[in-house]
């Protein structure tokens, strides 16, 4: 029983770290990017061009906030 | 009923476009991650292709491949997009040169002695994925030329042939940076992931596979101006230090 709860602990924890990472917005805004794409799909906007702005976008917020934790990290280290 | 020289060629080089993708995962990920898990991911896709392959038979072009596109590009893009920004981060820190970070400070590279579960995963679902791709490719084309045996083998070549280039291209691809090449890595699962995740909506790219170039060449252009943006911006913090240090 303690294998298989520690087997499900871990499973979770591996899709966790995959789809999650240390970034949980970059998850969300795909999540959202794709709910986005599938509404206007069914109108004439071109859709295709909803998850390739996200990725953009999501690029250069992510890089930025990666960027803020580390100069923290070596603040803090610092002193 | 169509001749054979036609329909193979049509099968082999319909599935080549597939198989490209399928190899350019596996060799992207073994060589980044390591090849023994990479391999078994990529064994057990072939598995579950071929038990897939044997249940329906010709039927296998009734599977719903939308939603699995839909879910396998998902996880792909929101992976890739976290090696992405990984790879731009450590670029632009590291420059192009001395970019080799020991395996031990990587916490992306798996140094346990276990299975590892990411590097298999990737590349298991790019195998299945691919794989059904070239299945309904070659029942498809088989079957409307009355021709299926030719298509299976149309099929088969594109998969040894490309398999084949991707072996030896692998040995040139170990030597390129870790860093650099989880970048590259990242722009490619960015890329298939943002095509299949759209195309598993029903949305349709505008060049219909020739969109993932467009795509890959968007995706260079942003991680460049990243690079190019953050290596600037370290510049002038330097920069500004210094003058700091200078004037005390």
């Amino acid at each position: 029983m303690m294998r298989l709860i520690s087997w499900l602990v871990g499973f979770g924890r591996f899709w966790y770290r995959f789809i999650i990472g240390d970034d949980w917005t970059v998850a969300a805004s795909v999540a959202i990017g794709l709910l986005v794409s599938a509404l206007l799909n069914a109108t004439q906007f071109p859709a295709w061009l909803v998850i390739p702005l996200v990725v953009i976008v999501m690029l250069r917020t992510s890089v930025q906030r990666s960027k803020r934790t580390q100069d923290h990290v070596s603040v803090r280290r610092a002193r | 009923m169509t001749g054979i020289v036609p329909v193979l060629i049509t099968a082999f080089l319909a599935s080549s476009v597939e198989v490209i993708e399928m190899v350019t995962i596996v060799v992207g990920v073994g060589a980044t991650r390591g090849w023994r898990s990479t391999l078994l991911g990529a064994a057990a896709g072939f598995v579950v292709l071929a038990v897939v392959v044997a249940f329906f038979g010709l039927a296998v072009s009734a599977i719903p491949i939308g939603p699995l596109r839909l879910v396998i590009g998902a996880l792909l893009l929101v992976f890739g997009l976290q090696w992405l920004r990984k790879g731009v981060v450590r670029v632009a820190a590291r420059g192009f040169a001395g970019m080799q970070v020991e395996a031990n400070q990587d916490t992306d590279v798996w140094t346990g002695t276990g299975v590892d579960w990411t590097a298999f995963v990737l590349s298991f679902k790019g195998v299945l994925l691919e794989g059904l791709e070239v299945a309904f490719i070659v029942v498809s084309v088989g079957a409307t030329a009355g021709q299926l045996g030719v298509a299976v083998y149309g099929g088969a070549a594109a998969l040894l042939v490309v398999g084949a280039v991707g072996a030896v291209l692998s040995r040139f691809v170990a030597r390129i940076p870790r860093s650099f090449l989880q970048l590259v890595v990242g722009i490619l699962l960015t890329t298939f992931g943002s095509f299949w995740a759209t195309e598993g909506l029903g949305v349709s790219w505008p060049g219909g596979d020739v969109a993932i170039l467009g795509l890959l060449a968007v995706y260079l252009l942003t991680a460049a101006i990243n690079i190019a943006v953050e290596r600037r911006g370290a510049r002038q913090s330097r920069l500004t230090l210094n003058l700091s240090e200078v004037a005390r």
